[in-house]
């Protein structure tokens, strides 16, 4: 396995660009998701593309590869207009796209997917398969994978798939391949094999445009690089010229000279911690996303998870709430042990779970109000499985006025309320269960800026009542004003812990840049 | 661009389609009758009532367990051959006594129904290939349990099952009405009924509220074969005899379209009782009218198919979503 050192790999033609997108503009129903976004890429170049959610990294990947078409701008594949019509005639150009869910057919032999479609023929058109059995088993060796080519592709692990899928790619003529967080699921070792393949690409001159969030990793392999936020190329340039604590702070949007501007948000910061640790999580261990996780929140306080996009935040929330299959780890609620990979257990113990993806693992859209704030207390609310309507109703007024929810009236369909009023309704849910744990994932996100404020006067006030909460926010300052303290993550595992003066966004980016795993 | 026309407030077109909903079920029930007093001799008469409510009594009780089933997201194909079974295990033990031999065929829908459960719940099987497996399969066990063949039923208490009457309402009327009412109450007023509807609209959500998502999916299709059995008791005792090979066939299609045209979604996350009830009612009265007008039965199917089309035209709140 051989690694080049990034001095000696500069692009061996420095020719002009293969590939190009010029001043792209894509709006989506009136919201602007790329604004005059302009990205080349030289043959045997592989360019980082970087971006927190939401920046417009998998738009602007769409509309190379034709998936969408631009509402101004063009793509240029060695300088003619591409104008592809779909992914398909990207790739037939030569423009291969391997995403992370891997588009092979899990089910046909692992020979069959690497040559779909071009698989060698006998006479009468039939498949001639001990050619492309041995085809197959020659070109996967060279990545390093070796196995018997005639088993299903689903009999391979995640990363071996992958691998597969990228041989695929690059196998057919590719001059650009994109790689979309192409390590997200694989072993170091992995990893290892990986890059050897990419500095292959390199040295037949192929451009690769290489997307993730592990900084490691980008300064490992990628040449130039181009940082998205809010749609927009924030910065444009040789990754070698960019320190870490910059990449980061361009990424989240921070200024490291600003940093240490007056508060706007809503929190107060310091609340009165009783020192008698309500959660503890120890050692959550979860395969290629969570390694060693262990963290500690008392009653009253306010505990930040920091860390980028894909460091295991989520699925810290997510394993202490029993909601991912965990190979190791244990969590205590007020001393006792909670049942782990139960989300029933961890409700009854008191952990309540305010989820990021508050559409999809939420509200219930088909019921009212009332019933979405009822839904997690109902056993408390009902004697012998008979619900009280009375005590529903009395809670349901409780919290819809101390949440103050604008909605036309309890009976109102929760799908007709703003993203705002969902947020505080999911809130008022798990408050009826009288939680000793609230893990906040990204509560303000989506939200308008009223609502924003008063959800985070609320988890204040929520912190002053006792409760212990983890708060997870991609809004630095939210999170470094919001919290007590700040355990940071990086790659699944605990990077550092921030409190008192260390506790800026400086502090926390600086954390995120060098923070060793 | 359509993005105006989206903001915009529900025009009238949309308030008469929730209209048509939430009632239009009830309003095509109420116009068939009209009709058929206008039209139908002897459509009043109190013969012909109870001959339609009989008949309409076995599809009510099924589409019920139907309902509950489709709130949660699934479906259960499984309800006739569940009917089979309960009509061939019936004779077998009929020599120990009604009450045990009805016991033992409720048993049997107990038995299909936790079988469909478990698969659906802790297998994860999408529930039309699980319930498949025993729409298949629970026929061909009822058939093989009665040796293949239709059998006259003799036993005067079970028959009397199917020809009493309370205060002059046929028992198979009055066994559906009390069953719609406890099903309804489950619905509205118990943990369960809530979890269900919840689960049929947000199962991922469900999970993470610590919802006990597996155990009410189980009682779920537990329930719906209890019911069916239950209808393929009574369907038995009207007809005197247990034909495994033809009985509730193709119920489960009759069933679904109840729940359906009722309004209950096939998305899950809602469950209209008494509108399936009406759905079952409606398809009833349609056959009824047709047939008693010598129309041949394909042409009664082929008006159910437009009622389908209709009531999922009104449940999509129009061509436009």
């Amino acid at each position: 396995m051989t690694v080049t050192k990034p001095e000696d790999r500069r692009p061996p033609h420095d020719d002009a660009p293969v590939l190009e997108a010029r001043d792209i503009v894509k709006r989506f129903t009136g919201v602007l998701a790329l604004d005059h976004v302009s990205l080349s890429l030289r043959p045997g170049e592989v360019h980082a593309l970087v971006g927190e959610n939401g920046a417009g990294k998998s738009t602007l990947i769409k509309v190379i590869t034709g998936v969408h078409r631009p509402d101004e701008g063009s793509v240029l594949l060695a300088g003619r207009p591409a104008g592809f019509a779909g992914p398909l005639d990207a790739q037939r150009a030569g423009v291969q796209a391997v995403h992370q869910e891997i588009g092979l057919v899990p089910d046909l032999s692992i020979a069959r997917n690497l040559l779909l479609g071009r698989e060698p023929r006998r006479a009468l058109g039939l498949i001639d398969s001990r050619r492309m059995h041995e085809t197959a088993a020659r070109t996967l060796t060279s990545y390093g994978v070796r196995v018997d080519v005639r088993l299903p592709l689903r009999s391979l692990g995640v990363g071996a798939q992958q691998m597969v899928a990228l041989a695929r790619a690059v196998s057919v003529d590719a001059r650009v391949v994109i790689m979309d967080e192409p390590t997200s699921s694989l072993e170091p070792r992995e990893v290892d094999t990986l890059f050897g393949v990419i500095d292959r690409l390199r040295d037949q001159g192929i451009a690769v445009l290489y997307v993730s969030h592990r900084l490691d990793e980008l300064y490992r392999i990628c040449d130039g690089v181009t940082v998205l936020r809010d749609g927009r190329v924030v910065h444009q340039g040789a990754l070698a010229d960019l320190d870490r604590l910059r990449l980061v702070s361009l990424m989240l949007g921070r200024d490291v000279a600003k940093v240490r501007a007056e508060g706007v948000t809503r929190f107060s910061g310091a609340h009165e911690v009783s020192g008698e640790p309500v959660l503890e999580a120890h050692g959550l261990s979860s395969r290629y996303l969570l390694d060693d996780v262990s963290l500690t929140v008392r009653s009253g306080e306010v505990v930040g998870l920091g860390g980028l996009l894909g460091a295991g935040r989520t699925e810290t929330a997510k394993a202490i709430a029993g909601a991912l299959p965990l190979d190791a780890g244990r969590v205590t609620v007020a001393g006792l042990s909670v049942r782990r990979g139960s989300a029933g257990a961890a409700v009854r113990a008191g952990i309540a779970l305010l989820p990021e993806d508050r559409k999809a693992e939420g509200i219930v859209p088909t019921l009212s109000v009332r019933d979405n704030i009822a839904l997690a207390a109902l056993p408390r609310l009902a004697r012998a499985g008979v619900v009280s309507d009375a005590r529903i109703d009395r809670i349901v007024d409780t919290f819809m006025k101390r949440l103050r929810i604008k909605a036309t009236g309890p009976h109102q369909p929760v799908a007709e309320l703003s993203g705002g009023n969902q947020q505080k309704v999911l809130l008022a849910r798990w408050l009826a269960t009288e939680p000793k744990v609230l893990l906040l994932d990204e509560p303000t996100r989506g939200i308008d800026v009223g609502a924003k404020a008063e959800v985070q006067a609320l988890v204040d006030e929520l912190a002053e009542t006792g409760l212990g909460v983890l708060l997870i926010s991609s809004d630095l300052e939210e999170l470094v004003e919001g919290s007590d303290r700040v355990v940071v993550l990086k790659d699944g595992a605990v990077v550092g812990e921030l409190t008192g003066d260390e506790l800026t966004e400086e502090g926390v980016m600086t954390t995120i840049a060098q923070g060793v795993s | 661009m359509s993005e105006a026309a989206v903001a915009l407030p529900r025009p009238a077109g949309a308030r008469v389609l929730t209209w048509l909903q939430n009632y239009g079920v009830y309003a095509a029930i109420g116009v068939l009758i009209v009709v058929n007093i206008g039209i139908t001799p002897h459509f009043l008469s109190m013969e012909n009532l109870r001959t339609q409510l009989v008949q309409v009594a076995p599809i009510v009780i099924v589409s019920l367990g139907m309902a509950l089933v489709i709130g949660t997201e699934g479906v259960d194909l499984s309800v006739g051959s569940v009917m089979a079974l309960a009509t061939a295990l019936l004779p077998l033990y009929l020599g120990y006594g009604v009450g045990p031999a009805i016991l033992v065929a409720l048993l049997g829908g107990v038995a299909v129904g936790l079988v469909n459960g478990s698969l659906v719940a802790f297998v994860r099987v999408q529930p039309i290939v699980a319930t498949l497996a025993l729409f298949v399969g629970g026929r061909g066990l009822a058939l093989v349990l009665a040796g293949g063949q239709l059998k006259d039923v003799h036993n005067a208490a079970l028959l009397d099952l199917g020809s009493s009457s309370v205060v002059g309402v046929p028992l198979p009327v009055v066994v559906a009405g009390a069953l719609t009412l406890l099903v309804a109450g489950v619905v509205r007023r118990t943990t369960f009924g809530r979890q269900l509807v919840a689960i049929g609209g947000n199962r991922t959500a469900s999970v993470l509220s610590g919802l006990p998502v597996r155990r009410v999916l189980l009682l779920v299709y537990v329930l719906s074969g209890l019911l069916a059995a239950v209808a393929g008791v009574l369907a038995t005792a009207r007809l005197q005899a247990s034909d495994p090979s033809s009985l509730g066939l193709l119920m489960e299609l009759s069933a679904i379209t109840a729940v359906v045209v009722g309004g209950t979604p096939l998305t899950g996350g809602r469950v209209r009782v008494l509108g399936t009830v009406a759905g079952a009612l409606l398809i009833q009265l349609v056959r009824a009218t047709l047939i008693k007008h010598d129309l041949p039965d394909s042409v009664a199917q082929m008006v159910q198919a437009v009622i389908i089309l209709a009531a999922v035209y009104a449940a999509r709140g129009g061509a436009g979503r």
